[in-house]
């Protein structure tokens, strides 16, 4: 894996490419299927003409039952709304209709965590990720990059069940080379180093190089890892890390509960290690520009920092 | 209505105007279509209406307002700011660090917000138990409820109305914001609920349309005495009312700008404020 990562904003939004990608795999196949609730604004999918980009409305259950139906019925639907209305509002429908009935659906829930900043705490999912961990056989992505998301879009095309992709609408930070193909369940090891591990998903993989780069300064040399998928996350991966280093934080932008912090604890039980983490201290999201939001709920490189060296002191 | 109110009403609804011009200005961007669409119906419920108390916000037999399209904060923050419940410069903290006023309604951080709102629909079961509760508990008092056109696309927007029917609700009145456009566009071409009017009958509910931009009709509309039936509001109403480049923009749902832009909004209102007075 190529790593790109030099400190630049990516000058491509997000929400524009998830509409070029899309209209890409419309035009390759013609059983992709855009469903929206009233967001294409958001989605970057607005003004691209078809019948099949479908505008459900405001009505986030509704849709993702559809979604469900048209899987069903061999088509290949990928469904949008903001994280907490394409997570919480919509869960029984996601659980039941498509996961637990088996059938096969992308969806994709933008500006998680933080990244929701100035639509506020009702729109600030810090569960998401939590919530479709808990489902049985659903993959989950926590966007790091836009050569991530691209893949990831491509490639949920034609796999089973339900896949859940978390991402910001605006800009990000580069990391992999444009064209990285990745494999869910598959981590990446961004960074080596004995001293320390470091597991970070989403926005917090940029905050985590950085940490890592001004901890080398100090003579402590940490590994970091992106697990791609958060679930199935890379077990061997992050053991084999976690064993060489003996130190391990986590990094999200997501309650402690449930999301990553929880699942490489999981991973890592009965190991002798020093655990820590840098996430949402199981408390309500708030409104404000992402850079206060940012320091206000410690998801900064200089507090992953911290906590690496608090470990190994 | 005498004429002297009627122009109360008028003045009140273009200082909410101001108000929620000058709360969004402050932050540059904001959801100012669906703001600006509901301030004649904040004047003449709170200018004559609504029996409320700004010194005692919490007063139990208080009438309750829920707007459910919690996105329409800054006019609800305009108008309670108008009314006494905060400072008029708190307006200009709208989503900055630590604010008291955030995009969407929160009863926890806003005095004289009396539900939380933001994922649209959920207002109107809220409203319901807050009816319910007032009415188990023998208050002599009612809510109001604000519900988007678009927002009326959520299933429980439904639910919440067979129960107001059902349980004949009277003490709960029900404004559909009908301003015929939702964020993507013109409810039309999104997901068209219909007759929203022969909807309401049709559950059981005495149902008007009304001109949402005039407060003598509103206000006929909203103090007549629910009999047996729920009463259901259909505000016919414009997006962006009263700011004549919000009216005539289509994306006029949450706008961005540069403090000209807001300026010259604001000459506009300040205008019609001045003839209204003169
Ligand atoms: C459950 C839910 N889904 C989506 C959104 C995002 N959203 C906020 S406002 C809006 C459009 C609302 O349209 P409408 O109810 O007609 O309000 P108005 O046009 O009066 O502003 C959308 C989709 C939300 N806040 N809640």
């Amino acid at each position: 894996m190529e790593i790109v990562y030099n400190g630049n904003q990516d000058s491509r939004l997000y929400k524009a490419v998830i509409g070029e990608t899309i209209d890409a795999l419309m035009k390759e196949d013609e059983k992709v299927v855009w469903l929206d609730a009233d967001l294409r604004g958001c989605s970057g999918t607005a003004g691209k003409e078809g019948d099949r980009y479908i505008n459900c409305g405001i009505a986030e259950a509704n849709m993702i039952g559809i979604a469900a139906g048209l899987s069903a019925s061999g088509m290949k639907p990928y469904a949008h709304s903001f994280g907490p209305f394409a997570s919480r509002r919509a869960y029984d429908q996601a659980f039941l209709a498509a996961g637990y009935a088996g059938n096969a659906v992308t969806i994709i829930g933008t500006d998680p965590g933080i990244t929701a900043a100035f639509n506020g705490g009702t729109h600030m999912p810090f569960e998401d990720m939590a919530l479709y961990r808990a489902m049985p056989e659903a993959t989950v992505y926590d966007i790091t990059d836009v050569p991530m998301l691209i893949d990831t879009l491509k490639k949920a095309k034609d796999m089973p069940g339900v896949k859940y992709i978390r991402v910001p609408r605006a800009g990000s930070f580069q990391i992999y080379a444009d064209g990285s193909s990745f494999t869910p369940g598959k981590g990446v090891v961004l960074r080596e180093g004995t001293d320390a591990l470091i597991v970070a998903s989403g926005i917090m993989v940029k905050e985590a190089l950085e940490a890592a780069k001004a901890l080398a300064q100090e003579g402590i040399e940490c590994a970091v890892i992106d697990p791609i998928t958060v679930k199935p996350l890379d077990v061997d991966l992050v053991r084999e890390w976690a064993q060489k280093t003996g130190v391990v934080v986590t990094a999200e932008n997501h309650n402690r509960i449930g999301g990553l912090t929880s699942a490489v604890e999981d991973a890592l039980i009965g190991m002798p290690l020093k655990f820590g983490h840098v996430a949402v201290e199981d408390t309500w999201g708030e409104v404000g520009p992402l850079d206060y939001l940012r320091e206000r709920f410690d998801l900064t490189c200089d507090h992953i920092a911290r906590v690496v060296r608090e470990l190994r002191a | 209505m005498t004429k002297e109110q009627v122009k109360k009403l008028q003045e009140f609804a273009l200082e909410i105007r101001i108000g929620t011009v000058e709360c969004i200005k402050s932050r540059g961007f904001g959801h100012v279509g669906g703001s600006l669409s509901v301030a004649d119906l904040l004047a003449v419920l709170y200018g004559e209406v609504m029996n409320v108390d700004p010194s005692n916000p919490k007063k139990e037999d208080r009438d309750k307002l829920v707007c459910s399209k919690g996105h329409a904060g800054p006019a609800v923050y305009a108008t309670l700011a108008l009314k006494g419940y905060f400072p008029y410069e708190k307006l200009f903290t709208l989503n900055q660090p630590g604010t008291d006023l955030p995009s969407h309604c929160d009863r926890k951080k806003t005095p004289g917000i009396d539900m939380t709102t933001g994922s649209l629909g959920q207002g109107t079961s809220t409203a319901v138990g807050l009816a319910l509760g007032d009415r188990l508990q023998g208050r002599d008092c009612r809510t109001f409820l604000i519900v988007g056109d678009g927002e009326a696309e959520e299933g429980q927007v439904w639910e919440a109305a067979m129960f107001t029917a059902a349980k004949k609700l009277t003490n709960l009145v029900w404004i559909i914001d009908w301003n015929k456009k939702q964020l993507d566009g013109y409810i039309k071409d999104v997901n068209d609920p219909g007759d929203y009017r022969a909807k309401f009958e049709a559950f059981g509910f005495d149902a008007v349309t009304v001109d949402g931009h005039d407060v003598e009709k509103l206000y006929e509309a909203l103090t007549k005495k629910a009999e047996d039936k729920p009463i259901a509001i259909i505000m016919d109403s414009v997006k962006g009312k009263g700011v004549t480049a919000v009216e005539q923009t289509m994306a006029n749902h949450s706008m961005k700008g540069g403090q000209e832009m807001f300026d010259g909004w604001l000459a506009e209102l300040r205008e019609k404020q001045a003839a209204m007075k003169a």
